[in-house]
């Protein structure tokens, strides 16, 4: 038996956990889609989730498109097949590179600042506030966000999708000797409306987790500045579990056949 | 147990009259926090127009009853009717119209520290009533100045106030709407004497002109004094006294005597260990 109790034990806490977390996900989307709305709320949230990740996604985007081309060189050339430079980029950026660590960096900084905000909002009693003043806090600090996070996460992302490339085609043609007329063609010809598509996809679906994750862990912080830490670490984990576990299903719904 | 010093029937108090609808009342309320039980079968009334102040010792469960009266927690057991209308168990729309009758200055203020001063007096305005902004601006700038605080404050962030602002600018949130019943949670609590005062002040002010009914936690005594009609005393999560707070040193109630002459000796004895 004492084999058994922890098991069960943890199997219950799970049980529980899965099932608040999918009670808080539907109540969030519901909330999403009645209203009142907040307009100027969900514009703040998208300015803050969209605008302010541009550069770091824009960032991670170059120098992924640069290091994919160098890399692939390196590989390709010793079966002179070099010319399916431009394919891999294209194609690694828009199916998997561009969502996945948009995603992640985004993960990083929208995800743990919306967990610390709202934790501490809920420590500080500024949700219990909410509520008195017939505010319901789903609608006011949750939805905003998950559309906000829904909306903005496909824009950033085809934005990477051309940092990315154009990183792969400056290294290409500055340093790989590719000519840049025949790089660019290459480019176009292969990638196709799905590999974009499946991207955006993705990256919609990881815009709404980074900001669930965010917001359930703060939501339901406890406890002081320890509390909210501690929410802000899950919500950061959390997601970034989520997104790559979500990848591979969505994938595997677009491309498996 | 204390059953002996159980004697919380309101004719103790002022507001004794039989045949008039209290404002709040309270039936059997029970709350516990997994096995640790807070609130153990609180009953209380309010009459409307009164100013009652709940006094308890720190973590006795004072914030828990207000919060289960304005839905925050969800009582285990008990009733709570706010003018006659059963309010345990309200949802959505339902609760919010009881909401707003309700304003709330919570122990810590709770300011909304995204939003300037001025909007977080205006929000109930703005949110809750839908009032065009330029409207709730003005009438925010005038409660605000009903609680001392000039027009340039108004602009400044939470962040930037000092305490007893703050408990300011919570009074002035929680009066805005101007609502029927005004909850206060240690108002006075981590301010100097002459701030409390001040505050103390405001209140009864504030509480006067709406015609409110008032429902105030502290444990300072002097505080209390200076706000209150009639004093409930909670204690292992029951109201054990309830008396007119003027007559309040001569209660004849052990627990009573000892909390408000605040000494270590006594019937109550403090949990130094935390459970
Ligand atoms: N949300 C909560 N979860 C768990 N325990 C709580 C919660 N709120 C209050 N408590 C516990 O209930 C007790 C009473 O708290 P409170 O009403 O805040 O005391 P006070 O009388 O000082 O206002 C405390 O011991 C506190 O730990
Ligand atoms: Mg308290």
């Amino acid at each position: 038996m004492p084999i058994l109790q922890p098991i069960g034990r943890t199997f219950l806490f799970f049980l529980e956990a899965t099932g608040r977390l999918s009670l808080f996900t539907l109540l969030s989307l519901s909330h999403c889609l009645r209203p009142p709305f907040y307009p100027r709320l969900i514009l703040r949230q998208m300015i803050e989730i969209g605008y302010y990740s541009l550069p770091v996604v824009g960032l991670t985007a170059i120098f992924t498109g640069m290091v994919l081309a160098l890399q692939s060189y390196t590989g390709f050339e010793r079966f002179s097949a070099e010319s399916a430079i431009p394919n891999v980029v294209v194609v690694s950026i828009t199916r998997e590179l561009g969502p996945v660590l948009a995603g992640l960096m985004v993960a990083g900084r929208v995800g743990a600042s919306m967990a610390a905000e709202i934790g501490t909002m809920r420590v500080t009693e500024q949700i219990d506030a909410l509520d008195t003043l017939a505010t319901n806090p789903f609608k006011y600090l949750i939805a905003p966000r998950l559309i906000a996070g829904l909306t903005m996460l496909p824009i950033l992302v085809l934005i990477a999708d051309i940092i990315g490339v154009f990183g792969g085609y400056v290294v290409a043609t500055q340093k790989l000797g590719f000519n840049p007329t025949t790089y660019l063609t290459n480019t176009l010809d292969f990638v196709e409306v799905q590999d974009v598509v499946s991207g955006l996809v993705k990256a919609a679906v990881f815009g709404f987790l980074v900001t669930l994750m965010g917001c359930y862990h703060g939501f339901n912080s406890r406890g002081g500045a320890q509390g909210v830490g501690a929410a802000t670490t899950n919500a950061v984990v959390s997601a970034s579990i989520l997104i790559l576990c979500f990848n591979y299903f969505i994938t595997e719904l677009f491309f498996a056949r | 147990m204390n059953q002996t010093t159980n004697s919380q029937t309101p004719e103790q108090g002022q507001a004794s009259d039989n045949n008039r609808m209290p404002k709040i009342k309270i039936r059997g309320l029970s709350k516990a926090f997994g096995n640790k039980v807070v609130l153990d079968g609180v009953d209380l009334d309010i009459f409307p127009g009164e100013s009652v102040l709940v006094i308890g010792g720190s973590g006795s469960g004072k914030s828990v009853l207000l919060k289960c009266i304005l839905g925050l927690l969800h009582p285990d057991a008990g009733s709570i009717e706010v003018d006659g209308e059963e309010v345990v168990g309200l949802m959505g729309e339902d609760l919010d119209r009881v909401r707003r009758k309700f304003g709330m200055l919570f122990q810590n203020a709770a300011l909304f520290d995204s939003l300037p001063v001025w909007e977080n007096v205006a929000f109930g305005l703005i949110q809750g009533q839908r009032k065009p902004r330029d409207e709730a601006h003005a009438i925010a700038l005038e409660k605000l100045a009903a609680v001392g605080l000039g027009e340039d404050v108004g602009n400044l962030m939470p962040a930037e106030l000092s305490g007893g602002m703050r408990k300011r600018v919570g009074l002035a949130r929680a009066i805005a709407t101007e609502p029927e019943i005004i909850f206060f949670d240690e108002p006075t609590t981590g301010l100097d004497p002459i701030m409390g005062d001040v505050i103390d002040r405001l209140i009864v002010k504030c509480v006067k002109q709406l015609g409110a009914t008032a429902l105030s936690i502290t444990h300072d005594m002097a505080s209390a004094r200076r706000i209150s009609d009639r004093t409930a005393m909670l204690y292992h999560g029951q109201i054990i006294w309830v008396g007119s707070t003027a007559t309040i040193d001569e209660s004849g109630n052990p627990y009573v005597d000892q909390f408000i002459n605040g000494r270590a000796e006594g019937p109550i004895e403090m949990q130094v260990r935390a459970l």
